[in-house]
């Protein structure tokens, strides 16, 4: 079955890391994916710009309201997600595991399993 | 993650938000600074062997607050209070706190403790000093090397702007809404002016002053988060991310200045610069355009141009000519005479700018522009004179190496045309 996993973590602290720690974490990251991709179960990874760029749509009974903004105020924010094809549920587990091992500090990471899957065409 | 490098990251972006809440409880800046270097020293103390907490501001708040309140009791001569035992039931505690400090508590607190720093009996050389020490945490040593004064004369700024905001009856309720706009002006342009003390630094000096460009973007951010539909705040976080997104490009290995124009634009921060173009895309569907907003714009169009050749100078004229309506400024109608060139060529831009010279006459950007339209125009005496000036109002030894190479291509009878200096004339082009 394909998970999404989900990436949340405290944005304040991922943006106050230098770029040798960033990059640290991303080489990190890299190997646990790497070796994903290797087997064939790794799906599209997004890593999302700060809740700051972000907008919401939300709609109404009226014309839908654009707002700024995330569409929650959290302490923890939705980073970015992967998509990984587990065998059941303990693998997803072991795989958000290696995740956050890789990842330094506090986060949460939810295994979402995938209902519908549609890759689309992969942009640029 | 345990390690020293990572905890002290943590304890810096935990920083605003715990100094702030401190401050809600000790209304006193002092008291506040140093609760919170107390917390971080038990942090540093007890992190690595527990792990950091969960939420490490709200941990710091905790622990800050106990300690300070402690502080106070010592002072005041009576038994101290055990403060370990409230520490070690910390878990339940802390959840306690972390809820109440959501939402509204948390947007406030920074708030206040921003206002604090820009307060408007201040001025700008303080507040500056005094949000980079109380905000950003930097060492008065970092900041006296960043403004290059000595660190007791740095020290003293900071002593005297703590001492006039402890005189001034500061408010801690939240200002109303005018106020709070004008007061949030201030904090703008305070964060701009971070920025430009680090942007400004020549090559030698870049390493102590670059980290300003970090921290006014840390400060943009922070403030978006506060104020996320101000299209201005939008504004100037792009603008800095765009600027700061050149900043591998702007130096040559020699620590010689490179003009936009001869930068190698693989070297630009894409990054950087997608976020930038991102929120200025937000920002202008609020159809609210502001100054901050309007240089921004006119830094992206020079982000997405892939080579020099294909910016688009009629776009950047149009938004120059509409900052001079806003925010009328010699300075400006100077920046627009770069596009001006391009686009009508030099002697129209040495005309647009020649009204300018009773106000620019200290401006080493002025002469330097001027310098580069005579040198154009193959008046090679005048544009020496005007090179002359510039060298002799020039900021950094970067700047005056910058115009002594022009100088130099003067005086070589060279076959080919001289080639367009297109000197910037301020930051935000170079």
């Amino acid at each position: 079955m394909l998970y999404a996993i989900l990436c949340y973590n405290n944005e304040d602290v991922v943006c106050a890391w230098s770029k040798e720690q960033d990059d640290e974490v991303m080489a990190r990251l890299q190997v646990v994916t790497g070796k994903l991709r290797d087997q064939g179960r790794l799906g599209p990874v997004a890593r999302l710009m700060p809740t700051t760029a972000a907008t919401t749509l939300r709609k109404t009974n009226d014309e839908p309201l654009v707002i700024d903004g995330p569409f929650a105020e959290t302490k923890e924010q939705f980073l970015g997600f992967y998509v990984v094809d587990c065998a059941s549920l303990d693998d997803a587990v072991d795989v958000a595991r290696e995740l956050a091992d890789a990842n330094p500090g506090g986060g949460s990471y939810e295994l979402r399993p995938i209902g519908a899957f549609f890759p689309g065409k992969e942009a640029a | 993650m345990t390690d020293p490098a990572w905890i002290n990251t943590a304890l810096s972006s935990a920083r605003p938000q715990a100094v702030a809440a401190l401050l809600r409880y000790f209304r006193n800046l002092d008291t506040a600074e140093e609760a919170f270097q107390e917390a971080c020293l038990r942090a540093l103390r007890s992190w690595p062997e527990k792990g950091p907490p969960r939420d490490p501001a709200a941990w710091l708040i905790f622990v800050g607050r106990n300690s300070g309140i402690d502080a106070a009791r010592r002072q005041s001569k009576q038994a101290p209070l055990p403060a370990e035992e409230l520490v070690s039931d910390l878990e339940d505690a802390e959840a306690n706190i972390a809820e109440r400090l959501d939402g509204q508590h948390y947007r406030d607190d920074i708030l206040r403790l921003l206002f604090i720093c820009c307060h408007p009996d201040l001025p700008a050389t303080q507040q500056v000093a005094l949000a980079l020490r109380i905000v950003s945490g930097l060492s008065v040593k970092q900041i006296a090397r960043a403004f290059l004064v000595g660190e007791s004369a740095m020290e003293q700024r900071i002593t005297r702007a703590k001492a006039r905001i402890a005189n001034a009856d500061v408010p801690f309720e939240a200002p109303g809404p005018v106020e709070r706009s004008e007061r949030v002006a201030a904090v703008l342009a305070m964060v701009y002016l971070v920025f430009n003390e680090g942007y400004s630094a020549g090559a030698t000096e870049i390493a102590n002053r670059a980290p300003l460009c970090e921290e006014a973007i840390r400060l943009a951010r922070l403030l978006l988060r506060l104020f996320q539909t101000e299209p201005e705040v939008m504004g100037l976080t792009a603008l800095l991310l765009l600027q700061h997104a050149r900043a591998a490009a702007r130096f040559d290995a020699n620590g010689e200045l490179v003009l936009m124009d001869d930068q190698d634009r693989t070297l630009w921060n894409k990054a950087l610069i997608d976020e930038g173009l991102a929120l200025i895309d937000k920002a202008m569907r609020h159809r609210r355009p502001g100054p901050y907003q309007i240089q921004s714009a006119i830094a992206a169009l020079h982000a997405r141009a892939a080579k020099p050749e294909d910016t688009d100078w009629a776009e950047i004229d149009l938004l120059y000519s509409v900052l001079e309506s806003m925010t009328p400024s010699p300075v400006v109608t100077l920046n627009r005479a770069v596009a001006f060139a391009k686009l009508r060529g030099p002697e129209a831009a040495l005309k647009l700018i020649e009204p300018l010279a009773p106000k620019l006459s200290g401006y080493f950007h002025f002469f330097g522009v001027k310098g580069g339209l005579l040198m154009q125009l193959g008046r090679t005496d005048e544009a020496r004179e005007a090179f002359d000036r510039a060298i002799a109002l020039a900021n950094t030894a970067a700047e005056a190496a910058h115009i002594r190479m022009h100088l130099d291509r003067l005086s070589v009878p060279s076959p080919t045309p001289v080639k367009a200096p297109a000197k910037a004339p301020s930051r935000q082009l170079q």
